[in-house]
């Protein structure tokens, strides 16, 4: 057992701190860090710039863009961008939708498609849940019916993360009505400009527009735009969820939000002396560091062990990389709304684009906001709930 | 980085496993209970012949050459039996002090004994008044002719009543919580005006009261505390590590018994708020476990402050995890789990004694939060 990293692995992660942050622009770096929305022209110009080196697309295979790293390149690769405040590449196109046409779609959706989805031409955004399917995902009523070359789509998406930004959409629809609800699901690649759509947002309790309401009123979709074969779907959708098991636990970005938390706790005052050397403070932030210690820790027994484990297979420390880390990064947005104070209370949203001077400090506009927002971790991505489920079925064997 | 156990370490889990699997069931530990001493001398004697009491020492001397990995290995699989043998204190912490204090002359006559299960050591360290604070020390030391003379009266000696040699701590010089000026001291058991007290502890392991009128002593360190408190934070690594596998034995059987108990016509483990509850037990385990790998990795580590803080952390994150499986554990078994003839209740009150020693949960967090915590630098 040897915890530290090879001259090797020491090589690059250094050089990715580099390139990080140095070739990322610092003003889009210093949004993240203060938890201010990043704009879609941000998140586009930071992934172009990944992409140029080829590092937006890590995750995928080598013969489509992906890099051929090992398990602990791909966490330090990970580690160092969220340390450095980087936007990670948009999830919708490199986590999800990209391996999916990698893996299953044809020769052509994949040279017309996956260049585009790696450089961020194409903004994607998916289409699973349903205002009647959200942890019971497999019950969604939206249907594709074949019409000749067409199929005709109706019926409604929600919580669909940025379709304000998206080109396309990724649909999960019902294609089979007359079999086992798992078995008449597809798998559709639908034009967000196809006539027919609406998109509705639904503003969440922070004040921000981050998840829509998408409908479809007999939408036409070219048939050839189905991933893999007609009622298949839930299989990708499956490989889709199972494909990111430890970048989910955040630890790169909580640790980074724990050092900041420092910073900002030594330019607040409690009483006599900084927050920062408040006892109490200084616990309650040291007990959530123990956490993400052992969490990190966990990510790194998974990480090491992918490299010995079948495909597919997983290790029981990984089960428990989403339930811990999101708990943890909802505990960080608390202490942050302790360090500001009374500075919590101003809403400051709405004074966007006219000129009026932030109340009180620059970094307290967000505390608030951020820690209403964060409340979704432990529900998007399967609740917590949905994660004892499985993993007491998939690991206890109860 | 590489979790992996070299072809040596995993061969010395094999067998350590395969010893506590063929030879230490709970039937056969109470039976080992019922022994002179509260232990099984013939175990002791399967130690040393596995070469279990050389662990950390020297190969030179009869040692395995082990570091802090091995230790974990060995510990893990000793809180899985819930091992009555006084192998902590002498191997760990008397092996510890002997290795970090001991002049050569000192461990090349002593560690030969220990490595064969000739000698066994305690550490009588801790004082009416001085809880978890190392260097709170009001046993006296004073110098007569070429060495020192011991008064005082120690607490809690872990294995106190069946040592050979006793490592004792005594003020030199300095107040009562100076860390300078406390020294080192080793006396033989039988030693005129030493008194010793044994009895059982809460987890079925044993203790002494240590009294000390006019001792003569040989002297080890003069200024021990850095030696001291470096053996201390090994030896929190090495309770990290056979926590968890006290905890692991907890959070199997209690997974077993959700599976075969029946109630209302179904296994319980049917119910979802246990296959819940079950599942936080794992999650438990399974952050003890990476915080155990830490402080083992972390323990041999020079500079003191990046080693404290590393095992304030796993003892914390121990702490917490344990008391939270142990409760747990008697809780999902109900009333079978009260009873001294099941296991889980062992297990439970030694998890409960390991959460204390040297600090509890609190304590460690109370220090990591001075020490500036875990991320950036330290304060």
């Amino acid at each position: 057992m040897d915890l530290s990293f090879t001259p090797e692995e020491l090589a690059f992660r250094a050089e990715a701190r580099r390139f990080f942050n140095t070739e990322i622009p610092k003003s889009i770096r210093a949004k993240v860090a203060e938890g201010e929305g990043l704009t879609k022209e941000d998140m586009v110009a930071s992934q172009r710039i990944l992409n140029a080196r080829n590092w937006a697309t890590v995750n995928w295979p080598v013969a489509v863009g992906g890099q051929d790293w090992s398990p602990v390149q791909v966490y330090l690769y990970q580690d160092e961008m969220q340390l450095a405040h980087c936007p990670a590449p948009i999830g919708f196109n490199v986590s999800m939708v990209g391996p999916v046409i990698a893996q299953f779609g044809n020769e052509q959706q994949k040279s017309y498609f996956l260049p585009k989805t790696a450089n961020a031409d194409i903004w994607w955004c998916q289409g699973f849940s349903e205002p009647g399917s959200g942890s019971d995902l497999a019950s969604l009523r939206t249907k594709a019916e074949r019409k000749g070359d067409k199929y005709i789509v109706n019926g409604q998406k929600t919580w669909t993360t940025l379709a304000q930004y998206a080109d396309w959409i990724f649909c999960l629809v019902r294609t089979d009505t007359s079999v086992k609800q798992q078995e008449g699901i597809s798998f559709l690649l639908i034009d967000m400009n196809t006539p027919g759509i609406t998109v509705r947002p639904i503003v969440t309790i922070d004040g921000g527009r981050e998840v829509n309401e998408v409908f479809f009123d007999n939408v036409e979709v070219p048939v050839e735009n189905i991933v893999g074969q007609e009622n298949k779907g839930w299989d990708y959708a499956k490989f889709l969820l199972g494909n990111e098991r430890t970048g989910i636990a955040r630890v790169g970005m909580s640790k980074a939000k724990v050092i900041r938390i420092k910073e900002l706790a030594a330019l607040e005052f409690a009483g006599e002396r900084p927050l920062i050397e408040d006892p109490r403070f200084q616990e309650k932030l040291a007990a959530v560091e123990i956490e993400l210690k052992a969490l990190e820790m966990t990510q790194l027994r998974v990480v090491a062990d992918e490299r010995k484990m079948a495909k597919g297979r997983q290790n029981p420390a990984s089960s428990i990389l989403k339930l811990k880390g999101s708990v943890i990064q909802q505990q960080l947005t608390e202490l942050l709304m302790e360090v500001v104070g009374p500075y919590v209370m101003p809403y400051q949203r709405d004074f966007d684009g006219n000129n009026e001077p932030a109340i009180g400090p620059e970094y307290a506009s967000e505390a608030a906001p951020m820690y209403f927002n964060y409340r979704k971790v432990s529900i998007y991505g399967g609740s917590n709930e949905i994660q004892h489920n499985i993993i007491a079925k998939a690991i206890l064997g109860l | 980085m590489d979790f992996d156990l070299t072809e040596d370490q995993r061969l010395l889990k094999e067998s350590v496993d395969r010893l506590i699997a063929d030879q230490y069931s709970f039937a056969q530990r109470k039976g080992y209970a019922t022994e002179n001493g509260g232990w099984s001398t013939r175990m002791w004697g399967q130690f040393a012949e596995m070469g279990l009491l050389g662990l950390p020492f020297e190969e030179t001397l009869g040692g395995f050459g082990g570091g802090p990995v091995e230790t974990m290995i060995v510990m893990e699989t000793f809180g899985r039996g819930l091992v009555l043998e006084p192998f902590f204190a002498t191997v760990i912490l008397g092996g510890g002090l002997l290795r970090r204090a001991g002049s050569a002359a000192l461990r090349g006559a002593l560690i030969p004994q220990v490595a064969a299960g000739k000698l066994k050591l305690a550490f009588a360290h801790v004082e009416r008044q001085s809880r978890y604070n190392l260097a709170d020390v009001t046993t006296t030391a004073r110098r007569q002719g070429s060495g020192y003379v011991l008064d005082g009266a120690k607490s809690v000696v872990l294995h106190g009543d069946c040592a050979g040699k006793i490592f004792v701590t005594a003020r030199i010089a300095g107040d009562r919580r100076d860390r300078d000026g406390v020294g080192l001291f080793l006396v033989d058991a039988n030693s005129p005006g030493l008194t010793c007290r044994g009895y059982p502890t809460q987890d079925g392991l044993r203790a002494a009261e240590i009294g000390l009128s006019g001792v003569r002593a040989e002297t080890v360190s003069e200024n021990a505390i850095p030696a001291i408190e470096h053996t201390i934070d090994e030896a929190i690594s090495a309770l990290c590590a056979e926590a968890v596998g006290t905890m692991q034995v907890m959070h199997d059987t209690t997974l077993e018994y959700l599976k075969t108990r029946k109630q209302f016509g179904r296994a319980i483990g049917s119910f979802q708020v246990l296959q819940h509850r079950s599942v936080d037990m794992l999650v438990a385990l399974e952050q003890a476990r990476s915080m155990s790998m830490f402080a083992a990795v972390m323990a041999s580590e020079e500079n003191p402050i990046e080693r404290k803080r590393a095992i304030a952390a796993a003892k914390v994150q121990i702490g917490r995890s344990g008391k939270h499986i142990g409760q747990e554990a008697v809780q999902l078994h109900g009333g079978i789990g009260m009873t001294q003839e099941y296991s889980v209740g062992h297990s439970f009150k030694r998890m409960t004694m390991i959460e204390q020693m040297y600090g509890s949960a609190d304590d460690h967090l109370a220090a990591l939060a001075k020490m500036g915590g875990l991320f950036g630098k330290a304060a």
